[in-house]
């Protein structure tokens, strides 16, 4: 059996839960375990987190979110991550997911068309991150490898960024989820 | 997507306590971050500890509020905590390695 979406959404932070839960959606005929189903959330999870804040620069909860008088006092002392004082500016960039089920097998495709990783092998290293500001872990591409069986990223400057991803569901019985 | 509240930020002895949201990512992890931050720094808070009762997903976001928290606390003494962490929680901690340095309760 094939069966195959497509979503097409606006690059903002607040669409990161949206996503995940809809190719969550797409794969619960299958009966996937809990764990399957989280490793697969956490992996779109990071995939559209790294297309709006690294691939169009939307901020997301990080910029000044006009929270009164103390946000403003916060902003001076410095300790509020992001750019005090500045109205966000959101890149109207939007993120694609493509999903195609072929049999048990999820492949996942996550893009964008914002400004493309100029290091690859630098940026899938564990704990490297070019936004230490907005506290990024650096672990985004290091989940999708350990969640997912397979990843692949495809990037170019200027141009944009894909990520494939793919996963056996149902394929863990619950003894081997044990651990 | 519900978002917690300041009534979820806490001051209990030398302890910040953090009830973190159902789903830690990185639209919810801002607001996070600055309100610890701003316990952390008006209040005598030595120690951290993130409660994940109502939490069922958190992305490597989580790590970094974590993380960030522990860099700000630990020069001074302080240390980090995680109590009700299930499954997929105590997963994430483990493989980005943060269980060395958050005493999960």
């Amino acid at each position: 059996m094939k069966n195959e979406m497509e979503l097409i959404f606006d690059a903002i932070s607040a669409n990161e839960g949206f996503a995940r839960v809809a190719v969550a959606a797409f794969i619960s005929h299958l009966n996937p375990t809990l764990e399957e189903l989280d490793d697969i959330k956490t992996a779109v999870s990071e995939a559209v987190t790294n297309s709006i804040i690294h691939g169009y620069e939307n901020y997301g909860g990080y910029v000044c979110r006009g929270n009164g008088p103390q946000g403003a006092q916060a902003g001076l002392q410095g300790i509020q991550p992001g750019l005090p004082g500045r109205p966000p500016e959101v890149h109207p960039g939007k993120v694609r997911i493509y999903g195609l089920l072929e049999e048990d097998v999820l492949h996942i495709e996550v893009t964008d068309a914002g400004k493309g990783i100029e290091n690859l092998e630098q940026a899938m290293e564990p704990l490297f991150t070019t936004k230490p500001e907005l506290e990024r872990s650096g672990m985004g591409f290091a989940f999708m490898e350990a969640f997912m069986d397979d990843l692949e990223v495809e990037s170019r400057l200027g141009k944009g960024t894909t990520v494939r991803m793919t996963k056996k569901v149902g394929s863990s019985s619950w003894i081997d989820s044990e651990d | 997507m519900e978002q917690i509240t300041a009534e979820d930020f806490q001051v209990i002895d030398n302890c910040l306590m953090i009830r973190l949201p159902a789903e830690i990512d990185h639209y919810g992890a801002g607001y996070i971050c600055e309100n610890a931050d701003r316990y952390l720094l008006l209040e005598e808070v030595r120690n951290v500890v993130f409660d994940f009762e109502n939490t069922r997903f958190m992305d490597s976001s989580g790590i970094g509020i974590i993380m960030g928290r522990y860099r700000k606390i630990a020069c001074f003494g302080g240390r980090v905590y995680a109590i009700h962490v299930g499954k997929q929680i105590e997963r994430i901690l483990n493989l980005s390695g943060l269980n060395k340095i958050v005493e999960v309760l």
